[in-house]
């Protein structure tokens, strides 16, 4: 009991420390001091010893991005747990099942068509859950959902897109319309407001909180499906239930901020460093560990050289390591 | 006396059913609620198969055809049968995995499924293995509770593995972990265990510790169902055979009357010999294959 405390200590110093360290750092530094001052100054009456300028940094810019990039990051770190729970396969991320390609396509043929961040959003909607009910027809409309079945029903839709999205780049305007594709999908929270944040939290938050009530049954399913529905589980109804949280998760986070990848994979596997393979405990770790890792990324994103660099690209440079750290370690473990 | 059943004689002598209870002591252990309940069935039809027929579809030959038995609870019944003969297809067919193409399967209570092996993807804790077992009383939206880890550790204390629920599913041995799969389909509380190959890849010591275990079950009230290709392992624990033998043909009897040295020669097929010999004042029998 005494190691379970100290654990939630521990994730909740870990939050709010990020949380601080996020919304204090940047181009314009704003010391602890003010930064706690301003947010307590929400709940209580607090004598402002801030600048304005201070205030309308941390809660105009610097907010909206991190509890953006904290939502996006923790829902995509749930999502990959319980992917790879579902479908037994620890190198399994959002990306496998060809819902972010597919919100990705529906995002980019928005930039091309219109130029309006609801349209995109929208249609980066549309094409993820396109993508999904396509991998469920593929699936023989949902009957067949053996992990190998829905890994290639994913890679084929993903293939696809990719495919589709290569086509619309090439068709762009160079000098107008393909920068702008290229940006949006390299992955950025830079233009995230309250109204965006507002657009893509409830069916992130939603997503979320499904994933975390579902996490026993996830794994129940990882156990196989024989051996799952031995023990009295609908699979085929449980796995799509999953699967459809997750393409949830992958078209609000592309439409919320572009192609972030990565966080999906890795973080799972960090939580499991702590807490095992059991996802009742996984699932809520993966979701304090994601939020913070890319919290963390976001805020590197936006600090460490004068222009920003894409989310998409750093959690990868960050991610890729990190992985070989892991498997390293993993190969070591198995000897 | 044996019957022989037939594609044509469905019936099955019904008055020889349910004869054979075992005789040894109750052994209750547990706390668990149910045991009661079990002990207070024995005797009771617990399974009953009425002219099963399976195959995968109309224009497939028959597996099983009008395929009918009973089994009483703290009845032990032991399959045998050649490879792709339909052993697991009927296991699977018990617990409901699969539907009769004709036919029905009744159960008087839940049927709870032990693998022969279990290959998580990702490695468990024993406790976390066994708890799985409650998935079915556990809603979609929820996780287990103190009560559901309750009977998880009582399952593992009436097994007598209850120092392993810490440990990781993959360090334990192959008749640990086999213990630890009997725990899990005890905690939901069946009235029955239907198991494949339970002793299959283990040593002469687990093989001993399974059956043990089994005949303590029984003991209990439960029924139990395996597949064995083992014929010593039949006539050591169980007290109903069933004979899956080649097309569509089946035995089903007590061990004396369907475990004949005739019977055993024609469906596995080679020289064999069966000898009876008293080892410390028991008379006990065993199979001996004459191989090539």
């Amino acid at each position: 009991m005494g190691k379970r405390c100290l654990g939630y200590a521990g994730i909740f110093g870990c939050l709010s420390f990020s949380l601080l360290a996020a919304l204090s750092v940047g181009r314009y530094i704003i010391p602890f001091r003010e930064v706690c001052g301003i947010l307590a100054s929400y709940t209580f009456s607090v004598e402002p010893y801030w600048t304005d300028i201070q205030y309308r940094v941390v809660t105009l810019i610097r907010m909206p991005r991190v509890l953006g990039s904290g939502l996006a990051g923790a829902t995509l770190a749930m999502a990959g747990a319980a992917l790879q729970g579902i479908l037994r396969n620890p190198l399994v991320s959002p990306q496998v099942i060809g819902v972010s390609t597919g919100a990705a396509f529906g995002g980019v043929l928005a930039i091309l068509l219109f130029d309006s961040s609801l349209a995109t959003m929208g249609l980066a909607y549309a094409g993820g859950l396109f993508s999904l009910i396509a991998v469920w027809v593929l699936c023989n409309r949902g009957k067949g959902t053996s992990p190998l079945t829905l890994v290639l029903g994913g890679i084929i839709i993903n293939a696809f897109f990719t495919a589709l999205i290569s086509l619309i780049e090439y068709v762009a305007d160079p000098y107008d319309k393909l920068p702008a594709i290229v940006v949006w999908l390299m992955g950025s929270f830079a233009s995230l407001s309250y109204d965006k944040l507002l657009r893509s939290a409830p069916p992130l938050l939603l997503a979320g909180a499904l994933l975390w009530m579902l996490r026993f049954r996830i794994s129940v399913l990882s156990l196989g499906s024989e051996e799952a529905q031995s023990l009295g589980i609908d699979v085929t109804r449980t796995r799509w239930l999953v699967m459809a949280v997750v393409a949830m998760v992958a078209s609000a986070t592309v439409a919320m901020a572009g192609v972030v990848g990565w966080i999906g994979l890795v973080v799972p596997h960090i939580a499991r460093m702590f807490v095992g393979n059991d996802h009742k405990r996984l699932i809520p770790l993966s979701c304090f560990l994601g939020g913070m890792y890319t919290i963390l990324v976001d805020t590197l994103a936006r600090t460490l050289v004068e222009v920003e660099i894409p989310m998409g690209v750093l959690t990868a440079l960050v991610g890729t390591p990190l992985f070989a750290f892991l498997m390293v370690r993993l190969i070591k473990d198995e000897r | 006396m044996s019957e022989k059943v037939e594609e044509d004689m469905p019936s099955i002598n019904k008055a020889s059913i349910g004869k054979a209870l075992m005789s040894k002591a109750l052994m209750n252990k547990t706390s668990m609620g149910k045991i009661s309940e079990g002990k207070a069935l024995r005797g009771k039809v617990l399974i009953r198969a009425n002219r099963v027929g399976f195959r995968y579809s109309a224009t497939d030959d028959w597996i099983l055809k009008n395929f009918s038995f009973e089994l009483s609870a703290g009845e032990v019944m032991a399959v045998l049968g050649p490879n792709g003969r339909g052993k697991t297809t009927l296991l699977k067919l018990l617990i409901g995995l699969m539907k009769p193409a004709e036919g029905d399967i009744q159960c008087n209570g839940r049927l709870s499924y032990v693998p022969q092996v279990s290959t998580p993807a990702f490695d468990y804790k024993v406790i976390d293995m066994v708890v799985m077992g409650r998935a079915s009383e556990i809603g979609l939206f929820s996780v287990p509770g103190a009560t559901d880890y309750k009977y998880a550790g009582e399952a593992l204390l009436r097994l007598g593995i209850a120092d392993l629920a810490q440990r990781t599913y993959s360090q334990l041995s192959g008749g640990q972990r086999q213990l630890v799969l009997i725990a899990r389909a005890l905690v939901s509380m069946p009235c029955g265990l239907v198991l494949d190959e339970p002793t299959s890849a283990l040593d002469f010591k687990n093989q001993d510790l399974i059956l043990r275990t089994l005949r303590q079950l029984a003991s209990q009230g439960l029924s139990i169902v395996m597949t064995t290709h083992a014929p010593n392992h039949a006539l050591h624990v169980a007290n109903r055979i069933l004979i899956l033998e080649q097309g569509t043909q089946y035995l089903y009897g007590s061990p004396s009357e369907v475990m004949t040295h005739d019977e055993l020669h024609k469906l596995y097929g080679l020289e064999l010999k069966k000898l009876t010999f008293t080892h410390r004042g028991q008379e006990l029998q065993s199979v001996v294959p004459i191989f090539s």
